[in-house]
């Protein structure tokens, strides 16, 4: 196997598994790092055609990448923590205030 | 034999760290404790930055160890010490019930497996190694070309700091009240 096709290949399977990771797994935390993840593959496929196409526009695309991230975490953290002061839980289950 | 594996070392290493990051990342949805599915997370961003290294966008491998394992995972890892404790569903199943939703993530991974094991890539990108970037060369090309976007990031990381400050001071508004 080619090492574009290598890490082509790892970085589908890094988002598959983070995708899946937000589906199934029940506490918040664990969710918000396999969204992580998936930003991760992102950020391996975006750095191997880079490198492939010797391109520095998915080196910016990659740190724009590392700034939202950081933003998202800033943001998600406090409500994670609001929400485990009122529910007193972590599990994804018990925050069904939104449910129709 | 140890001239050609010192010859092909970097391959080596490649594949190695490309490995490890795949078990990480796996680990991930198996373990049970958030704390030690945070070190899987650090391990699987520590061996892509490694990656990274190999590929010689150092500044990338860098930037990954710098800001996700030192400032997003960190700031995770506080936020795991402060609330584990509280976490009342410790005892309950660690999977939800959508299983079949979940299907659709494992079926994609096992896509991603199978198109790279038996799909060739296109002409274009097999072998290609286009000339290497450097700091030199990204730092003019996002101040340059990319301005608009630094700039605009920049209001995004300002929006986000206000933004969790509004979340904290709303919530003391909403407990005195």
């Amino acid at each position: 196997m080619d090492k574009v096709q290598m890490l082509q290949v790892l970085a589908a399977s890094l988002f598959a598994l983070g995708l899946t990771g937000v589906i199934i797994r029940r506490n918040v935390l664990v969710m918000l790092m396999c969204m992580e993840l998936m930003l991760n593959g992102v950020n391996l496929s975006l750095v191997t055609f880079a490198h492939t196409m010797g391109s520095a526009v998915g080196a910016v695309l990659v740190f724009l990448i590392f700034v939202v991230a950081t933003a998202e975490i800033a943001i998600a953290i406090p409500v994670v923590l609001l929400l485990v002061r009122r529910k007193r839980s972590l599990d994804i289950e018990t925050y069904t205030d939104l449910k129709g | 034999m140890i001239r050609d594996l010192l010859a092909n070392l970097d391959t080596l290493l490649l594949w190695g760290f490309a490995g490890c990051a795949f078990v990480s990342a796996a680990l991930m949805l198996v373990l049970r404790q958030p704390m030690r599915v945070a070190m899987a997370l650090v391990s699987c961003m520590v061996f892509l930055g490694g990656v990274y290294g190999l590929l010689g966008v150092h500044f990338i491998a860098a930037f990954q160890v710098l800001i996700y394992v030192g400032a997003v995972m960190v700031f995770m890892v506080y936020a795991i010490m402060l609330l584990d404790p509280r976490d009342e569903s410790a005892g309950t199943s660690k999977y939800s019930k959508l299983y079949w939703p979940g299907l659709v993530g494992l079926t994609a991974l096992a896509e991603a497996l199978a198109v790279g094991y038996w799909n060739d890539l296109p002409h274009a990108l097999r072998g290609a190694a286009g000339e290497p970037f450097d700091i030199l060369r990204f730092s003019e090309a996002f101040l340059s070309e990319y301005w608009l976007h630094f700039e605009l990031t920049s209001v995004l990381l300002v929006a986000a700091v206000v933004a969790a400050m509004a979340v904290i001071r709303e919530n003391r508004r909403h407990e005195r009240g």
